[in-house]
């Protein structure tokens, strides 16, 4: 993990685990020395507490109850949060509601739009503030919410502003109407670009906003709650309300609420539709996967290696379309799952704010206990599990990059979403075995293919059954390019046109 | 069905036996049970097949085997293989208008433009299939060297719950737009007026349309519904034909595997717009670098 210490520090963090390619350690992982390169923390100032975001004001939640949120990293208290209840649920709605009826459902398009210009840029300007926060709160490296969620983000904002005075111009009929008021529950894995995806098309659509943003990631909802007003917005327009599961469950189940969108676990998800059912109430869902990440033998295999670890240690492994299952073609499959150990050895796990880290904490302890008890289920069943050499940090929640090979189809390894760094190592002769092994899964979010072959990639594309296929790349995102999921991986689009239909009555 | 007005013919006719459409097949129930269908007078048509809980797994099982080629077949292919069901329709124009007068009660011209009303919509949708990639589909403008593009594709298995009253025009403006863009079908005719749906079995047997795209089943809502709602390997389902029952019962049921609901009654008469197709499609984005 080139934690910058002798090797002779480096210990396996699982009695399991094999040593690493010594050589390769030797030369690459151990062998560099890195200072410490930490991103200033005093950039963003975190209040001690923190109220609801409701009608434009902060308050306290109606009966008082807080909830403390932490850093992953080093399980020290951040601030304490307000935990909404059904009152507050009750006045968010309605504050939603009287905006929408009274102002953002009447305002033209174009003024509109320049609400969400300014929320854009002011994401841009204050972005390193916004990067710090979410890698204190979430315990990803600075490297990818500096690079990936805060850009993205902002970048969001500024793709459907362009939408909310064009609406007529999308495909959806002369006079596309808005739902009304959005229940949005959004997951803790991009906290703040979660939020983006769900606001942006909303608010350019003309709907209004109640968003409930993680537990254990509240704070850049909060400071983007700040920003909305900075900007001006109207109150009642973005209301955040923070909490945990039953303030989700009061959201999405309130009479006043139009539109439910929700992003998490396939599991909740199909309570929510449940819970739902039959109100009327137009819902999309992003949610689970297990992306079959597919490498062939004329795959360029250092680019594909590239590709495996970004599909599958990006954002320790927390993403829905992680590229958790590779199924690498049996005639390459040593030579790429040596390089990509030798790979593996380089990454740097620890602090989030270092700079050079690539792996950073993971969310939370229930969220480490679950990966420790599925990885465990992978030892149970038969696969080999191996790490690099790894020095995990004593305070905080951490697991090692981890590779499973000898992995088949009926392990709970290839079946279940471990939503962390855990990556299961399957093996295929045919494009046809690949295929059906890609798809042999309820979820259907994503995959990756790796070939030189033009051609092989268009029939592999055709016919795998996912809503995004990345070929020869992986984990790209875009505001233009709609996101979203075949089968149990959820339905409704976000990011370009087709994210628009999500928030309109069509 | 002449000789139920003919009290006295020159020969007696040969009446139809009214099945169930599975993989292409005509069988009657596994259950062996039928059920007497009654005109809009209350006079008896004739029985048909009242199908069991097991047809209908039989019938989703046929239509997952048909979803590869039907979904893989060109979108020409598809249009062509619709357009040509559109001409068998054509040519039973007749028996499908007094069908119509016995399970509808229409007079004889009301019949005939319903008729006529449900070919010219069948046609209509034939020609969607090789225009609806465009209308759905876009290239992205992603800021970033990949060439990245979005394609709808059909959702799968979709059973589709016939609407209750409007048995022909009302059928084919369920099932036209469900399987013209590739998904393979499972539909439970009307309850009370299945007749017509069985006749247009015969039609798309007799037309291109691949064994087990499109599957008819005849039974009791009540039996049914429920299990096509909670079919774990049914992807998406129209509830328009559930109008009488309670609807969030089956959506909680089709929450189990997070099947796509769509409910929507309809004046089958308007021009029904491309809601109902695009209710039913998945839409897929590739990213490729662009690179040298």
């Amino acid at each position: 993990m080139g934690s910058g210490k002798g090797k002779s520090e480096a210990r396996p963090t699982q009695p399991s685990v094999e040593l690493a390619d010594k050589s390769a350690a030797d030369l690459i992982g151990s062998g560099w020395e890195y200072a410490p390169a930490p991103e200033a923390r005093d950039i963003v100032t975190i209040d001690p507490e923190y109220g609801l975001f409701v009608n434009g004001d902060f308050r306290p939640a109606a009966a008082g109850r807080t909830f403390p949120t932490i850093n992953p990293a080093s399980e020290e208290q951040l601030a304490v949060v307000a935990e909404a209840g059904q009152a507050d649920v009750d006045a968010a709605v309605a504050a939603a509601r009287a905006a929408y009826e009274q102002v953002w459902g009447p305002m033209p398009g174009s003024e509109r739009a320049k609400y969400l210009y300014r929320i854009a840029r002011v994401l841009q300007e204050r972005a390193r503030e916004f990067a710090v926060l979410e890698s204190l709160d979430n315990g990803k490296p600075i490297r990818e919410s500096r690079d990936v969620d805060i850009p993205l983000a902002a970048a969001h904002f500024f793709y459907y502003a362009g939408w909310a005075d064009k609406l007529e111009h999308a495909g959806f009929g002369a006079d596309p109407r808005p739902l009304g008021v959005a229940g949005q529950v959004i997951p803790w894995n991009f906290p703040l670009l979660m939020a983006a995806w769900k606001l942006a098309p909303a608010l350019a659509a003309g709907n209004t906003c109640v968003l409930k943003p993680a537990e254990t990631t509240p704070l850049t909802a909060l400071l983007l709650a700040q920003v909305c007003q900075q900007v001006g917005l109207p109150p009642g327009v973005v209301n955040v309300l923070t909490g945990a599961g039953d303030t989700g469950a009061a959201l999405v189940l309130h009479a006043g609420v139009d539109k439910v969108a929700f992003t998490g676990s396939t599991e909740v998800g199909k309570q929510i539709a449940s819970a739902v059912a039959g109100s009327g109430k137009k819902v999309t869902l992003e949610l689970g996967g297990k992306a079959a990440n597919i490498v062939f033998d004329d795959a360029p295999i250092e680019q594909a290696v590239e590709g495996i670890v970004n599909g599958i240690f990006f954002n320790q492994g927390h993403v829905c379309c992680a590229g958790s299952r590779l199924l690498v073609q049996e005639s390459v499959a040593d030579a790429v799952v040596d390089r990509l150990r030798r790979r593996l050895t380089t990454l740097r796990l620890g602090d989030p704010l270092d700079k050079n880290t690539d792996i950073g904490a993971i969310n939370s302890r229930a969220q480490l206990d679950k990966i420790r008890q599925l990885s465990a289920a992978g030892d149970a069943e038969g696969a080999r599990r191996w790490s690099p050499p790894c020095r995990l940090p004593a305070k905080g929640f951490w697991f090692p990059p981890t590779l499973f090979t000898d992995v088949s189809q009926s392990h709970r390894i290839a079946r279940e979403e471990i939503f962390g760094p855990v990556l299961s190592v399957l093996t295929f002769r045919t494009p046809e075995e690949a295929l059906v092994k890609a798809n042999n899964t309820p979820y259907g979010l994503s995959a990756g293919i790796w070939t030189d072959k033009g051609s092989r990639i268009l029939w592999m594309a055709q016919r795998l059954r996912a809503g995004v296929i990345w070929a020869n790349t992986y984990n790209r995102f875009d505001p233009a390019s709609p996101f979203g999921g075949y089968q149990e991986s959820g339905y409704g689009r976000e990011g370009g046109r087709h994210g628009l239909a999500a928030y309109l009555d069509v | 069905m002449s000789d139920r007005k003919t009290a006295v013919s020159q020969r007696l006719a040969v009446r139809k036996t009214y099945k169930l459409f599975i993989g292409g097949a005509f069988p009657r129930s596994e259950s062996g049970r039928s059920y007497p269908v009654h005109g809009h007078g209350g006079e008896l048509l004739g029985y048909t097949a009242q199908a069991s809980r097991k047809d209908l797994r039989d019938a989703v099982v046929a239509a997952r085997a048909a979803f590869t080629g039907w979904s893989g077949a060109t979108a020409y292919n598809r249009g062509q293989v619709l357009y040509r069901a559109a001409e068998m329709l054509e040519g039973r124009a007749a028996q499908f208008a007094a069908e119509l007068c016995a399970a509808e009660g229409l007079a004889a011209g009301q019949a005939e433009a319903c008729v006529a009303a449900a070919i010219d919509r069948w046609v209509w949708y034939a020609g969607w299939s090789d225009k609806i990639t465009q209308v759905a589909g876009a290239a992205n403008p992603v800021a970033g060297p990949y060439f990245n593009f979005s394609v709808p594709e059909p959702t799968g298995v979709v059973v589709v719950l016939a609407p209750a009253h409007s048995s022909l025009l009302g059928l084919v403006s369920v099932l036209a737009p469900v399987i013209v863009t590739g998904n393979a079908a499972v539909v439970v005719a009307s309850e009370h007026r299945p007749l017509p749906a069985v006749v247009l079995a015969e039609v798309l047997a007799t037309s291109d349309v691949p064994a087990g795209a499109v599957n008819v089943l005849t039974g009791r809502g009540a039996e049914l519904f429920g299990v096509a709602a909670s079919h774990m390997d049914v992807n998406a389902i129209d509830l328009t034909g559930a109008a009488a029952f309670d609807r969030a019962e089956l959506e909680q049921a089709a929450a189990a595997n997070v099947k796509r609901v769509f409910y929507r009654d309809e004046d089958w008469a308007a021009a029904p717009g491309i809601r109902r197709m695009l209710s039913f499609l998945e839409i897929k984005t590739v990213w490729h670098p662009a690179g040298i």
